[in-house]
This record gives C-alpha cells, sequence and structure tokens, in this order.
C-alpha cells in the first residue's frame, strides 16, 4: 500500500504533485486552485445526486401512499410491522425494479431514488478521477482511478 | 402504529441521526440500527440496510458542503480510500473466517483504546507547521481549512501516512464485516495518527464513509435487505439533517466535536462488546 507514491515515479519539476519535498508558497498558491477546481466539481456531483435522489424518493412516498389509502390512516387496524418483516416482498434486482417501474408501483420509485443515492459517491470518484486527470495531477488521479475500479469491481462481485 | 406513523416518526429521528452522523464524521447508523430493532422490532437484517443508507445519505449530504467549504481534506480523503476500499472487498471475502463474536471483542477495546486516545488530545490538538512524511509530502495532503469558530484560516500539515493507511484498510475490513463502525476507526486515525485537526477529521471522515458503504451497497440490495418503506424515511430524514449539521461543524469549538465524538465512541464500543459477550 505505501508503495503507491514512489512507484508511479514521474518527474517532479514541472508539477506540484509528486513532489517529493515540500512545496514553495508559490507552488502552494498554484496547488490551491487546482484542488480548488477539483473540489467545486465533486461538490456540485454530490449535491446534483442528493437532490436527484430525495426528489425520485419523495415521489414514490407519495405514489405508495396515493395507491394504498388504507397507509394513510393515523389509526387504525394496518400496521407498518406488514411492509417490514423478513418476508415483505419488495424489488430488490434490476429486473424486479423494471416490473416494478412499468406498473408504477410507488416501493419501485423508492427503489430507484435509493439506487441513485448509492450511486452518487461511486459517481463522485470518478469525477475525481477525470478532475485530476485535466487538472494534470497524475498521481492522485491514479490513487482515484484504484478507488473507482474497486468499487466497480466490488458491484459486480456482488452479482447485481 | 400505521405506515403513515411510522414513516413520519422515523424520517424526524432520521433528521437527528444526520445531525449527529454529521458532525462527528460517523454516518447516521449510530442512532438509525438501534433505534429499528430496539423501537420499531424491525429485523436486524433491514436495521442493516437501512443503516447503509444512512452512512451514505450523511456521507453525500454533508460532503457536499464540506468540500465547497473545504472543511474535508479532498486530497487526503480519497487518497485514504485506496486503504478503506481495499480493506472493504478483503472483508468480504473473511466474513466466513473468523468469528463475528470474536470480531466484536477485539474491535470493542480497539474502539475504547480510539476513545481514550481522541479523549487525550483534547488539550493538545494545535496543528503541526512542517512535516517530512514523504507520502504526505509527495501526494500534497496537507491543507487549510477557514475555522468560522476562531475566524481565522487554519493551516495544518500531515504525518503518519503509513500509520493512517493502516487503520483505514481496518475501518474498512470492519465496516464490511460487521456492518458497522465504518467511521469509528477513520476519525482516530486522521486524528491521533495523522495530525489532521478534529473538525477536518470529522469532514473528511464524512466524505469517505460514503465510498466505504456504497462498497458493500451493492451486496445489500441484492440480498433485499433495502426495504424502501424503511429507506425512504431514513434516507429523507438523514440528508436534511446531514444538512443541518453540516452548517454547525464550522460553528463549533473543535473540543466539544472531539467530546461528542468520544462519547458516541463510548457507546458504539460498549453496544459491540455487550454484542460479543452476551450474543
Amino acid at each position: 500500500m505505501s508503495g503507491t507514491g514512489q512507484s508511479s515515479g514521474r518527474p517532479a519539476a514541472s508539477l506540484p504533485s509528486g513532489a517529493r519535498r515540500a512545496l514553495t508558497p508559490a507552488e502552494s498558491e498554484r496547488m490551491a486552485e487546482k484542488v480548488r477546481r477539483v473540489e467545486l466539481a465533486i461538490s456540485l456531483v454530490l449535491r446534483v445526486g442528493v437532490l436527484a435522489s430525495v426528489l425520485v424518493i419523495a415521489v414514490g412516498l407519495g405514489l405508495m401512499f396515493a395507491h394504498h389509502g388504507s397507509y394513510l390512516s393515523l389509526t387504525g387496524p394496518l400496521s407498518y410491522r406488514a411492509l417490514t418483516s423478513a418476508t415483505t416482498s419488495f424489488p430488490h434486482s434490476f429486473g424486479a425494479l423494471g416490473h416494478a417501474l412499468a406498473h408504477d408501483e410507488g416501493r419501485g420509485v423508492v427503489v430507484l431514488g435509493v439506487l441513485i443515492l448509492i450511486l452518487t459517491p461511486v459517481l463522485r470518484v470518478a469525477v475525481g478521477v477525470v478532475s485530476f486527470a485535466y487538472e494534470k495531477d497524475a498521481p492522485m488521479a491514479l490513487v482515484t482511478l484504484f478507488v473507482l475500479a474497486v468499487l466497480v469491481g466490488s458491484f459486480f462481485l456482488a452479482g447485481a | 402504529m400505521t405506515p403513515l406513523d411510522f414513516v413520519v416518526s422515523l424520517a424526524l429521528i432520521s433528521v437527528a441521526a444526520g445531525v449527529l452522523g454529521s458532525l462527528v464524521g460517523l454516518g447516521g447508523g449510530v442512532v438509525i440500527v438501534p433505534v429499528l430493532t430496539l423501537l420499531y422490532h424491525v429485523d436486524i437484517r433491514l436495521a442493516i440496510g437501512a443503516s447503509i443508507v444512512s452512512v451514505i445519505a450523511t456521507s453525500s449530504g454533508a460532503a457536499a458542503a464540506y468540500v465547497r467549504d473545504r472543511m474535508a481534506n479532498l486530497r487526503a480523503g480519497m487518497f485514504l480510500e485506496v486503504a478503506t476500499t481495499t480493506g472493504a472487498l478483503t472483508g468480504a471475502y473473511l466474513t466466513t473466517l473468523l468469528p463475528a463474536r470474536f470480531l466484536f471483542v477485539f474491535f470493542g477495546l480497539i474502539l475504547a483504546y480510539s476513545s481514550v486516545a481522541t479523549f487525550r488530545r483534547r488539550h493538545a490538538d494545535a496543528p503541526l507547521t512542517a512535516s517530512d512524511d514523504r507520502l504526505a509530502n509527495y501526494f500534497n495532503l496537507h491543507g487549510t481549512y477557514h475555522d468560522l469558530a476562531e475566524g481565522r484560516e487554519v493551516a495544518y500539515k500531515v504525518v503518519g501516512t503509513k500509520l493512517g493507511l493502516s487503520i483505514m484498510y481496518v475501518a474498512g475490513l470492519v465496516s464490511a464485516l460487521l456492518g458497522i463502525g465504518s467511521g469509528a476507526l477513520k476519525v482516530p486515525a486522521m486524528d491521533s495518527a495523522m495530525h489532521l485537526p478534529m473538525k477536518v477529521s470529522s469532514a473528511t471522515s464524512n466524505f469517505m464513509i460514503g465510498v466505504t458503504a456504497a462498497a458493500s451497497a451493492g451486496v445489500y440490495f441484492v440480498r433485499g435487505q433495502i426495504d424502501p418503506i424503511i429507506a425512504a424515511p431514513v434516507a429523507a430524514g438523514v440528508l436534511l439533517g446531514a444538512t443541518v449539521g453540516a452548517r454547525i461543524l464550522g460553528r463549533a469549538a473543535s473540543k466539544t466535536i472531539r467530546i461528542l465524538f468520544v462519547v458516541v465512541l463510548v457507546v458504539i464500543s460498549l453496544e459491540m462488546l455487550q454484542k460479543g459477550v452476551l450474543a
């Protein structure tokens, strides 16, 4: 793990990142500007992902309650336990999700919103790779690319 | 309790979980799992699925602000994610090798030690002004943040990168093995081992936990642990809470955040020890 830095072995002269010494104040300033642009890009991705997922989840929740009038009462015989037990059915594969969405099911829409939320950090890492590469910060771009590879790998290993 | 009561009450509790999680860098799972299992008597598998959703919601909700306000150290966070994601991936394969009971006792003790170490630094957390750490210099992990409570820019240097990476690897491993504690080791790794300021450690941990959780979220989804009627109020409530928490962190005193973190860490370590000893 600790060899990541040394092994990329690139010339330190032109780039502030990858120097094997502390940066001079001028270099630090140039560095800060680069980092700033990456920060703003990543912050934007996170905000868009969060807003999109919240909107979709809200719509899904609205549909759930609209389709099942009995859910809406504040008192009554219907318990939430029926919806949160170990045997409750809800979509947990992409096929089932597609089916639920095609039938306008609220719970399918909620699951879609949750998936958008789950994918937001992955997208954030991907944007990190692109931003660091664009700012010609090779060591950080490689590190971030490795993280992205592990994340994508984990999704495939999960069989999703 | 009807579904509407459930959704509304859980959403309100989730707001509180989001505020707390975003302040101490732990994600809302600390609150969400006990609330769901003890208060609502929800199946533990579904509670853990909801906890993963809450961790990602806390992370993305708070980090959008922390990264924009430069409270989180983006470079250090992304660099350390190498270790957490690798740890999470290995953890997924070790699950069957080690008995969970032993793991709970082992990590309960580690967290108890971390809480003491974090508490001890309460008077001595002045940021470093120099670093001869080769990795930290190579990747330029040092940073500056604006402390609203102190009303000034605080520059800090990073040391102990290798120790930090090792702890982060274990942090990823633990969260994959036990489904909890994703941030509990990250904050001490940055605060005690790498000398990042407390508030930066918390904000950077927040930034990182979403990625660690996302690495195992796929598995939880496929196994059917993400129940929409639980996930919806948790996600929405935690996102709102995390947005509020992110506004508070900059204004709070470092010491307050440290003490709050230690208290939560003590509770988690006791929970783990209890699970290991009594289960």
